[in-house]
C-alpha cells in the first residue's frame, strides 16, 4: 500500500503504541521509586536493583533459566530447521499432514494442556522433574516457533542456487551446508532468538514440568507477584526487559548495517 | 524415449561401489531430516496427549503418581482386556455434575470471544495506519509492535497490576482530573482479564492483519474510488473482504490461547472470575487430583479441536500461496 | 506543415478556432516534496478525442492523469472538465474512469462483479446492471468467463476485463495508464487497434499514458510529447514524426540523423550551414539568422546512399560504408562521413537485387534535398 499517511492512521498507531508501551515504561519508571509503595512516587532510588541482587534465590533462578533458554533454544533450533526443511522440502511422504499438523499445533496450545501433558508424560516415563524435564519440554515448544520462522524463509529461497551448486558438483549434504544454510542463517538466528526469549518467558509450562532445584526466573517471579507488588520486581523486570531490549536492538542495527552496507555496495557497483 | 531407457538400463552401472553408498547416504541424510524431528514430535507432543487421554480414565488415588495406572501392557493380552473393564468415566461425570466446570468452559470460551472482537477492533486501525505508512519506517514499526513480544508475558500481565489496583496509576490519573470521584474497581473483575488479554495478544492480531493489509495492491482502492465508491464503502466492499485471512489468523491466533489462559485471569481476575485454565491449574496443583485435570483438558482439547485445525488449514494455505 | 495534420481522418477539431475544449489544463503544476513532477503545464483535449500522453518514466505523464483522475490534486493551475472546475471533487465523483496498468481488478470478485461494481456504486436498477454487464462482456468478447476470478483469466483477458469495467459507466473519459504495457508484442498490436474501434463505437475521449511510441503513433489523434513535468510538443502522429520542434522530440520518436552548424548565408527561402569540418549543406528555412547555431534534423528513409556522386542540387557529403543492417523489407546504412560523424540512412528493398550494391568499406555519398528534414533551434 502507497497512500497518504491520513491524520486517522498517524493517530491510530500513535494510541497504538502508547498502549502497548505505557505500562512497560511505568513499570521501569517505578522499578527507581524509593517509596516502598509501588504507585506512590517517593523520589529516585536504585536501591531495590542493590537488594535484587543479594537476593540469592533470585539470582539461583536467573542462572537455571539462562541454562535452560541456551541448552533448549539450541537444541530447538536444530530440530526446528530440519522440521522446517522437511516441510518444505518433502512435500510427499505418509504422514505429512500430521507431521504439518504437530508443528503449527503448539503455535496455538493453550501452555496449561502442553505443560500437563509433558508433565503426565515425564511421569509415566519415570522421568524425575527437574532442570533436564523442563529443557526438554521447552524444546519441544520452541522448536515449532523456529520451524514457522525458517520454514518462512525457505519458502522464498531460491532454488536455483542449490541446482547451480549441485550443477557444479557439490553433493547434496554438501550444497546444504555451503549454500542453503548460509542463506538461510538470518531466519535460524532469529528462530534461536525467539525460541530463547519464550524460554525465558516461560511460566505455565515450568511451572509443571519443573521439580525441586530447577526453579526458574519467571515461577520465582510468579511466586513473589502473587504475594504483592514489589519494587524489587519491578527492578528484575526492569533488568529482564532492558537485556532483551539491548539484545533486539543490537540484532536490528546489525541488520540495518548490513542493509546499508549491501545498498551502498550495489550503488557503488551501480556506478561502476 | 523408450531406446533411451533401454540402454540406460541395459548398460551396466559404471561403478556401484562408489555411487550406491553415496545414494544411500544421501537417502539416510534425507530421511534424518524427516524422521527426527517427527520422532521428536511425536513422543514429546503425540504420546503426552494419549497419556493425557489415558489418565483422565483412570481413578485417583492417594500415592506419587497420585492416579491408578490403566492400559498397562506389561500383563500381555488378557491383562490388557481385564484392565478394559477398570476405565472409568467417573472423571467425566464428575466434570458434567459440577456445574462449575460448565460454567468455567463457557465463561472461558465467552471471555475469550469477547477479548478477540476487543483486539481486533483495537488492532485493526493500528495495523491499518501502519500498513499505510511511509514505506521507509514501515520496518521500524513493525519492530516496534514485535518488541513488547519479546518482553516477558509475565511482566507484561504484572505491570497491569499496578495501573488497574483501586491505589493505582490509572485511578490516581482519574481522580487527579476529577473525571471519577471514587476509585474504579478494575483489577479482579473481568474487565481487568479483558484489557490484559487485549493488551497482551495484540501484536498477535496485529502482525497478521499488517501483512495482509501491507501487501494489498492500493491501486484496487484507487479503482474503487475511480469507479464511484466513496472511501467507507470502498473499506468494506474492497480492503476488508481481501484483510480477512489476515483477520481469521490473527483472531485465531488469539482466541485459542486465550480460552486456556492462565496468567492473566490468575494476577488480574483475582478469585471471583472463572477460566478454566486456572480450574485446571488448581485441580492440578492444590487439589491434586491428576485425573479429573487430565479430564479437564482433554474437553478443553476437544473445545478447541476445531478453531485448532481452522487455524492449520489457514497456515498450509498461506505456506502454499508463499511457493 | 500544409496537410499533415488531417492524414487519418476528417476529426481535427484542434485546427478549429471555434471547437470547444473538453479537458483543459491551466497553468498546472504538481510538486511532490522538493520534486516537481508537472511543471506549470497547459494543455487542452477536444471531446472525441484519442489522446496519447508520451514520455519516459518519471516525466509526470502518470501524474498528469491521476490528477484528472482525482487521485491527486494540483498544487497549482486548475483542470477543467467540460466547462467545470474539477478542483476539490474526489476521484469517486468525477465523470471519467480509469483503466489501471496492474488493471487492479478485485481479486474477491467475479469478472461481472468487476464489471458490475462501477454500476451499483450509481444505484443503476439490478436489472438495467445486468443488461449493461451483458453487453460489456460481449463487447470485449468474454460472455463465457463471466463467472470465472481474476486470478482463473489469461493476461489478455485480465486487460478486456479491465477495460470493460473501466468503460461500463459511460464516463465522459476514459484514462488509460499503459493499457498494453502488461502484453506481449503480437497481442498488443491486436489490442491497439481493438481499442481503437471501441473508442470510436462508444464515441468517447480517450487520454492514453504510454512510454511506447509505436502504441502511441499508431492509436492516437494527437500525441503529447513529455519530459521533466513539461509538454515539448503536441502534434498529430504525423507531425510529430516529420516536423518536431525541437531535438528532445526528434530524439525521442524514431531515428533521426542531426548536422550541426552556424547560418553561412541565406538565400530564398534557404540558408546554407557550414558543419564544424567545414562541409556545407543546403536546407530549406525561412527565419535562420546568418551566424547562428542551428541544427538540421533529418529522418533515416529520406536519405539516399549511392557509390558515385549524386546529381547537382540537392546536398550530397562523402564518406565510407560503416555498416550494413539487413533487416528484410529494408537495409540501413551507417556511413561514416569523412569528417567523422556517423549517418544513419535507410533504403526500401523495392527490388529483389539492388542495382547499386555497396559494401562494407566502399566508398559512397548520402544525399538528401534541402527540404527533407527541419530546422531546430533549440
Amino acid at each position: 500500500m502507497n497512500a497518504t499517511w491520513s491524520r486517522f492512521n498517524i493517530t491510530s498507531v500513535v494510541l497504538g503504541f502508547a498502549f502497548l508501551y505505557l505500562p512497560i515504561v511505568l513499570l521501569v519508571i517505578f522499578s527507581f521509586n524509593e517509596s516502598k509503595l509501588v504507585t506512590v512516587w517517593g523520589g529516585f532510588s536504585t536501591k531495590w536493583y542493590v537488594s535484587l541482587f543479594q537476593n540469592q534465590g533470585l539470582m539461583d533462578a536467573a542462572w537455571v533459566t539462562i541454562r535452560v533458554g541456551l541448552i533448549s533454544a539450541t537444541v530447538a533450533t536444530v530440530l526446528g530447521t530440519m522440521a522446517a526443511l522437511t516441510l518444505t522440502r518433502y512435500t510427499r511422504f505418509r504422514g505429512r499432514l500430521l507431521f504439518s499438523g504437530m508443528v503449527f499445533a503448539p503455535l496455538v496450545m493453550p501452555e496449561v494442556i502442553t505443560g500437563l501433558s509433558l508433565l503426565l508424560l515425564f511421569v509415566a516415563v519415570g522421568l524425575d522433574r527437574g532442570f533436564l524435564t523442563v529443557t526438554l519440554a521447552h524444546i519441544t515448544f520452541t522448536m515449532c516457533f523456529v520451524a514457522v520462522v525458517v520454514q518462512s524463509r525457505l519458502v522464498s529461497f531460491d532454488r536455483s542456487l542449490e541446482e547451480a551448486a549441485m550443477d557444479l558438483g557439490a553433493p547434496p549434504v554438501k550444497t546444504f551446508f555451503q549454500i542453503t544454510l548460509p542463506v538461510i542463517m538470518p531466519a535460524i538466528v532469529s528462530g534461536w532468538m525467539l525460541a530463547f526469549t519464550l524460554s525465558l518467558d516461560d511460566l505455565v509450562i515450568a511451572s509443571f514440568t519443573s521439580g525441586p532445584g530447577a526453579t526458574t526466573l519467571p515461577m520465582k517471579i510468579y511466586s513473589q507477584v502473587r504475594l504483592g507488588v514489589t519494587p524489587e520486581i519491578n527492578a528484575a523486570c526492569t533488568i529482564l526487559i532492558a537485556v532483551v531490549a539491548i539484545g533486539v536492538v543490537i540484532a536490528s542495527i546489525a541488520n540495518k548495517r548490513r542493509e546499508v552496507q549491501r545498498l551502498r555496495d550495489e550503488q557503488a557497483a551501480q556506478r561502476g | 524415449m523408450s531406446d533411451i531407457a533401454a540402454t540406460a538400463s541395459a548398460a551396466p552401472p559404471v561403478d556401484v561401489s562408489a555411487s550406491l553408498p553415496a545414494r544411500l547416504a544421501k537417502g539416510f541424510v534425507g530421511r534424518l531430516v524427516i524422521i527426527v524431528p517427527y520422532l521428536w514430535l511425536l513422543f514429546f507432543f503425540l504420546v503426552p496427549f494419549v497419556i493425557v487421554f489415558k489418565i483422565s480414565l483412570s481413578q485417583s488415588a492417594i500415592s506419587m503418581p497420585p492416579y491408578t495406572p490403566v492400559l498397562d501392557f506389561s500383563s500381555g493380552w488378557s491383562g490388557f482386556v481385564g484392565k478394559l473393564k477398570q476405565l472409568s468415566f467417573d472423571n467425566y461425570l464428575w466434570l458434567t455434575q459440577d456445574a462449575l466446570y460448565f460454567k468455567a468452559y463457557l465463561s472461558s470460551v465467552v471471555i475469550a470471544g469477547i477479548s478477540t472482537i476487543l483486539t481486533l477492533l483495537v488492532g485493526y486501525p493500528i495495523a491499518y495506519g501502519m500498513a499505510r505508512a511511509p514505506a521507509t519506517i514501515r520496518p521500524t514499526l513493525l519492530m516496534l509492535v514485535i518488541l513488547p513480544f519479546w518482553t516477558s508475558f509475565l511482566i507484561r500481565v504484572y505491570a497491569w497490576i499496578g495501573i488497574l489496583k483501586p491505589e493505582g496509576l490509572l485511578n490516581q490519573l482519574l481522580l487527579s482530573l476529577h473525571v471519577i470521584s471514587e476509585p474504579l474497581v478494575i483489577l479482579n473483575t473481568y474487565t481487568a482479564i479483558f484489557i490484559g488479554i487485549v493488551y497482551s495478544y495484540l501484536p498477535f492480531m496485529v502482525l497478521p492483519l499488517y501483512s495482509s493489509l501491507e501487501k494489498m495492491d492500493y491501486s484496487l482502492i484507487e479503482a474503487a474510488k475511480d469507479l464511484g465508491c466513496p472511501p467507507t464503502s470502498a473499506f468494506w466492499k474492497i480492503t476488508f473482504p481481501l484483510s480477512l485471512p489476515g483477520v481469521i489468523a490473527g483472531c485465531l491466533l488469539v482466541f485459542i490461547p486465550a480460552v486456556g489462559e492462565f496468567v492473566i485471569p490468575d494476577l488480574l481476575g483475582g478469585s471471583q472470575t472463572l477460566m478454566i485454565g486456572r480450574t485446571l491449574w488448581n485441580e492440578f496443583f492444590s487439589n491434586r487430583d491428576w485425573p479429573v485435570s487430565s479430564a479437564v483438558a482433554v474437553i478443553l482439547l476437544l473445545l478447541l479441536i476445531v478453531p485448532i485445525m481452522i487455524f492449520q488449514q489457514a497456515q498450509a494455505r498461506a505456506q502454499e500461496q508463499g511457493k | 506543415m500544409k496537410s499533415l495534420g488531417s492524414i487519418r481522418r476528417a476529426f481535427a477539431p484542434w485546427n478549429d478556432p471555434n471547437a470547444k475544449p473538453y479537458i483543459q489544463f491551466e497553468n498546472v503544476t504538481k510538486k511532490f516534496g522538493d520534486f516537481t513532477a508537472v511543471n506549470n503545464l497547459s494543455l487542452t483535449i477536444f471531446e472525441r478525442e484519442f489522446f496519447a500522453l508520451l514520455g519516459a518514466s518519471g516525466c509526470g505523464k502518470s501524474t498528469l492523469l491521476r490528477m484528472l483522475a482525482g487521485f491527486e490534486e494540483p498544487t497549482a493551475g486548475r483542470i477543467m472538465l467540460d466547462g467545470q472546475d474539477l478542483r476539490g471533487i474526489p476521484p469517486y465523483r468525477r465523470p471519467v474512469n480509469m483503466m489501471f496498468q496492474s488493471y487492479a481488478l478485485f481479486p474477491h470478485m467475479s469478472v461481472e462483479k468487476n464489471i458490475a461494481f462501477g454500476l451499483k456504486q450509481e444505484g443503476m436498477p439490478s436489472a438495467d446492471i445486468q443488461k449493461r454487464v451483458a453487453e460489456m462482456l460481449r463487447l470485449v468478447k468474454l460472455e463465457q468467463f463471466a463467472k470465472r476470478k481474476p486470478h482463473q483469466l489469461s493476461g489478455g483477458q485480465r486487460q478486456r476485463v479491465a477495460l470493460a469495467r473501466s468503460v461500463a459507466k459511460r464516463p465522459k473519459v476514459l484514462l488509460l495508464d499503459e493499457p498494453l504495457g502488461a502484453l506481449d508484442k503480437k497481442l498488443r498490436e491486436e489490442t491497439q487497434f481493438e481499442l481503437m474501434d471501441l473508442q470510436q463505437e462508444l464515441g468517447l475521449t480517450f487520454v492514453v499514458v504510454t512510454h511506447d511510441q509505436e502504441e502511441a503513433m499508431t492509436m492516437a489523434d494527437r500525441i503529447a510529447i513529455m519530459d521533466k513535468g513539461e509538454v515539448m510538443q503536441v502534434a498529430t502522429p504525423a507531425e510529430i514524426y516529420e516536423a518536431p520542434t525541437s531535438r528532445f522530440v526528434a530524439h525521442f520518436v524514431g531515428n533521426v540523423n542531426m548536422f550541426e552548424g552556424k547560418v553561412a548565408d541565406r538565400t530564398a527561402g534557404t540558408a546554407r550551414i557550414t558543419g564544424a569540418s567545414g562541409a556545407q549543406i543546403v536546407v530549406d528555412n525561412g527565419d535562420a539568422k546568418p551566424g547562428s547555431d542551428i541544427v538540421f534534423a533529418i529522418r533515416p528513409e529520406k536519405i539516399k546512399v549511392s557509390s558515385k556522386k549524386p546529381a547537382e542540387g540537392v546536398n550530397a557529403l562523402e564518406g565510407e560504408v560503416y555498416d550494413i543492417a539487413y533487416l528484410g523489407d529494408m537495409t540501413v546504412y551507417h556511413v561514416k562521413l569523412d569528417d567523422g560523424q556517423i549517418v544513419r540512412a535507410s533504403a526500401l528493398n523495392a527490388a529483389r537485387i539492388s542495382e547499386d550494391p555497396l559494401t562494407w568499406n566502399d566508398r559512397a555519398w548520402v544525399s538528401f534535398r534541402p527540404d527533407a528534414g527541419v530546422v531546430l533551434t533549440r
